[in-house]
């Protein structure tokens, strides 16, 4: 007997096709039968009650460490994904500093097929391949298997591919297959031993710094190898104002650059980092209220195209150390939706299909994984609570860590549910 | 009448009234140190613990001999040999030692920060021995109150912090230490080690040392770390020494004399010359003596608190 | 106030301090080996009244130093309010004096306890003895003064409070009945 689901009365927005307006939305086996503003429920059907809640193409987390393999003490396909589910997504693109890196179409295959074994496969995994072999920075990986066996971008995330003459013919052998080679921007010489912002509050705490400048020559040396060798290229985790300006600029010049930015970088600045608190340290660092200023503008005119997690998993063990020797990243999956609607949405900076933009429609693009929502379509949705008003408690998270900053944080919107692969997920 | 805190982590934040209440309460111990028998019997019953994750030598024997002169039970933990080289996490040391009824921890870390660590984990008073390059309240007081014993008053007094800026635990508590009490703060040293927007705290800053000189009252100068030089952040010890070292000549030049403070231990003829360090305006071994007396008004304020 | 009566008036107090002095000179046959000690507050201006009243009896003149216990004191950890660390300032060596120590006010018998460890800590004098302008009783230690300017029996809900000009509005002492009974110092 086929499944039957009726989405009813919920605001549906999809940018795509400029669509605002509340739906009841037939499924019947996964697949979209009927969208109409009434659709009186068929016998045998689960109906999800939508009222005042918003409908949106699901979500994709394009930045997230799923630590499998080699790290399952921190977190696990299965773990990583029940959280995306739980924290509105559909769909994550994993990172691939994992050992062994996802360098080799082998770990390709088994990230992808562990991702639709676990929970149903209901989020689903792009697996991002790695530029250079084991990452290190030296020899490129094998990128065209790494594609054809599903790889739908490259990097070498956790580490900046630092070496001029690798990155351009990555940029180029890449743009065989229009896969965006993704940077980790940092110019390591002027990073060592940095453990957050340079500037003031680094200056007051005595701590090593980490200056907006190690960012921005990357990203400006990038533009110009990408702009000269025509190819694709991604700018992840953005966090300085500097950043923004170079990435406009080279945008304006038809430079094939996007770029993304977290939640954490348009939330906190490095004023956070003074409670000493090691779930403040990540990298790139906390910033300053400049930086948010300037991303936040850069959100509003379409200069940063994603918000993305940089999932960053960690036990407590490994957190709950002195500062320097704590290891960089949060966690991020299952408080992206509230901070992004409670900083952008509830403060007018992003309408609410520019938010939908940024968590679904252009990542997607990005990686070549677009999703229609229309009649004879795959379901494929996030459903949210724009007034819902929470609390932050990590004890709840589905991750397997629990390394957040925004423990106790209010926020104004939530994730409420998701339905992929004909199933539906509502909590 | 006590301290607003059960800790002391830094002087970045700590109100004048503390500082005030530190200061004084170490002239009387400063008499106690005067006396035949240096012993009073305040923190009989009181257990310290010294933890220290770095080696220091000074610093340690200073604490302890304040320890013991307040008659408290004192342990001391180093980090060579025992079992935080075997991977032991700072939290594990802590709780262990809190299994074993401390009163007061005085710790001394490579990173900033570990004492607000472990005022999270443990229920003892946490003192602040040094954490990284963030603060070092008690040479801090001990600086200000041999200035305060010199010059009568902090208000309005002109110090000036040579050397590794950047680097310094001391530079650091000093500038919020001596900005709180009024005097007036610049720092001196060679741009690769002055921090970024260290103007903002407050402080004038200086790069060639004979600019500052007929300005200040005090010197307070700083341990320059050979391996800074291997960081590339300076060229050599001599230049260093010719550009930026604290000599005769060059105090003689100035019409007034002026005080000299090193938190030691001095590298002679690099930072300062031997006859400045020695000569009759060094109150370098002053601030030994007071660093003992500083330590007993800390530990007597935090131990006798409920 | 009713519940407040007093014991001395000025000229009393006056005459008190006098005696004290007098039998101090008497019992140690002149003041040529005499020094003075008084515990901070209080028996410090007590300290130097008898002072300057030997002084001016003896003509030599009597070396005095302030004693501040607090450092040397039993119940600093059951205190809810720290008590301020004032300096003591002897300036004479104690070694083979006659120590007179000084206090207002002799109670429970424990300040002066701490007094004689600190004093010990000082250095070594010849004998102490203890003068104290009021006895008020209540004994919890073994300690006995030497010169007492008034015995006044009291129960233990009751202050005996010692004012002296130096501080105070006039030289007198109240014996006052506490709404619950006091800390015992």
């Amino acid at each position: 007997m086929p499944k039957k689901y009726l989405l009813q009365g919920g605001r549906f927005i999809d940018p795509s096709t400029h669509t605002d307006s509340i739906l009841d939305i037939l499924i019947v086996d996964g697949v979209i039968q009927s969208m109409k503003p009434s659709i009186a429920p068929p016998s045998d059907c689960e109906v999800i009650d939508l009222r005042g809640k918003l409908v949106a193409p699901g979500f994709i987390d394009m930045h997230v460490h799923l630590r499998e393999p080699g790290f399952e003490h921190k977190e696990t396909i299965e773990t990583g994904t029940l959280s995306a589910a739980h924290g509105g997504f559909t769909a994550v693109c994993c990172m691939p500093n994992t050992n062994p890196a996802i360098d080799d179409e082998s770990i390709v295959h088994f990230v992808h097929s562990k991702g639709k074994n676990v929970n149903n496969g209901i989020v689903d995994v792009f697996p991002i391949g790695a530029v250079t072999k084991g990452r290190k920075g030296k020899e490129l990986s094998s990128i065209a298997e790494l594609v054809q066996a599903g790889a739908v971008g490259l990097s070498d995330d956790g580490a900046p591919v630092y070496d001029a003459e690798i990155m351009r013919r990555a940029l180029e052998y890449a743009s065989m297959y229009d896969v965006p080679i993704i940077q980790h921007c940092e110019e390591p010489a002027l990073v060592q031993g940095g453990v957050m912002n340079e500037g003031l509050v680094a200056t007051e705490l005595g701590m090593p710094g980490i200056p907006p400048v190690a960012e921005e020559i990357m990203i400006g040396r990038d533009v110009q190898l990408t702009e000269y060798t025509r190819s694709r290229y991604h700018v992840a985790h953005i966090s300085t104002a500097g950043s923004v300006g170079l990435v406009r600029d080279a945008k304006k010049k038809g430079v094939r650059i996007t770029c993304e930015v977290t939640p954490h970088h348009f939330t906190l600045t490095d004023d956070a980092v003074r409670s000493f608190d090691t779930n403040t340290k990540m990298n790139p660092p906390l910033r300053t209220q400049t930086d948010i200023d300037a991303i936040k503008l850069g959100l509003r005119d379409g200069t940063i195209d994603v918000i993305a997690t940089d999932h960053a998993p960690h036990s407590l063990d490994e957190k709950e150390v002195d500062y320097l020797q704590a290891p960089f990243g949060i966690v991020g999956l299952e408080t992206a939706i509230g901070l992004a609607i409670t900083e952008l949405v509830v403060t007018k900076i992003l309408s609410l299909a520019q938010l939908i933009e940024k968590f679904s429609t252009n990542p997607r693009k990005i990686i070549g994984r677009t999703i229609e929502t229309r009649e004879g379509e795959l379901a494929n949705l996030t459903f949210m609570d724009l007034d819902a008003v929470w609390t932050v408690k990590t004890s709840r998270f589905k991750s397997k860590s629990k390394n957040s900053p925004f423990e106790e944080r209010t926020l104004k919107g939530k994730a409420i549910g998701i339905f992929n692969h004909g199933i539906a997920l509502v909590y | 009448m006590g301290l607003s805190s059960r800790h002391l982590l830094g002087l970045d934040g700590a109100p004048k009234s503390d500082i005030e209440l530190i200061l004084e309460t170490a002239v009387s111990f400063k008499e106690i140190l005067g006396r035949p028998i240096k012993k009073v019997p305040t923190l009989q019953g009181k257990t310290i613990a010294n933890l220290f994750f770095e080696s220091s030598t000074r610093t340690r024997i200073s604490f302890e001999l304040a320890e013991r002169r307040l008659s408290a039970d004192v342990v001391n933990f180093s980090a060579s040999g025992s079992s935080v080289s075997k991977g032991e996490t700072l939290k594990d040391t802590a709780r262990n030692i809190e299994a074993m009824k401390i009163d007061m921890v005085v710790i001394r870390h490579n990173a900033a920060g570990t004492a607000h660590f472990l005022t999270r984990v443990v229920q003892a008073a946490v003192l602040n021995a040094g954490d990284g390059c963030h603060e070092h309240p008690t040479q801090a007081l001990l600086d200000m109150y041999t200035l305060k014993e010199k010059f009568g008053s902090l208000e309005g007094l002109r110090v000036c912090i040579v050397g590794d800026i950047s680097h310094s635990r001391v530079a650091r508590s000093n500038i919020y230490g001596l900005r709180t009490m009024g005097a007036k703060v610049s720092v001196c040293g060679p741009a690769t080690l002055i921090p970024r927007e260290i103007e903002k705290l407050g402080v004038e800053v200086y790069h060639r040392i004979d600019d500052v000189l007929p300005k200040v009252d005090a010197l307070n100068v700083l341990r320059i770390q050979m391996e800074r030089q291997a960081g590339g952040l300076f060229p050599s010890l001599r230049e260093y020494n010719r550009f930026f070292g604290v000599t005769k000549d060059r105090l003689e030049k100035i019409d007034h004399p002026i005080t000299i403070m090193h938190p030691g231990p001095i590298n002679r003829d690099v930072e300062l010359s031997a006859d400045v360090a020695d000569g009759p305006h060094s109150v370098i071994l002053d601030q030994v003596l007071n660093g003992v007396a500083i330590r007993m008004a800390v530990l007597y304020l935090l131990g006798t608190t409920q | 106030m009713t519940n407040s009566r007093k014991i001395l008036d000025a000229p009393d107090f006056i005459r008190t301090v006098n005696r004290l002095s007098h039998e101090i000179v008497e019992r140690n046959r002149g003041a040529s080996s005499i020094g003075i000690v008084g515990i901070r507050t209080r028996g410090d201006y007590l300290a130097r009244r008898i002072a300057s009243a030997i002084a001016s009896m003896e003509k030599v003149a009597v070396p005095i130093g302030t004693l501040d216990i607090t450092l040397y004191r039993d119940d600093l950890r059951g205190k809810l309010s720290q008590p301020r660390l004032n300096t003591t300032n002897i300036l004479y060596d104690i070694a083979g004096k006659d120590i007179i120590l000084v206090d207002d006010v002799l109670f429970t018998g424990r300040t002066v306890r701490a007094a004689l460890n600190a004093l010990m800590d000082i250095g070594r004098p010849s004998s102490i003895q203890l003068a104290v302008l009021v006895d008020r009783g209540h004994r919890e230690l073994p300690i006995k003064a030497d010169f007492v300017g008034k015995n006044i029996p009291t129960s233990v809900n009751e202050e005996v409070q010692v004012h002296m000009t130096e501080v105070d509005r006039e030289d007198s002492v109240y014996v006052k009945l506490l709404q619950s009974p006091t800390e015992k110092e």
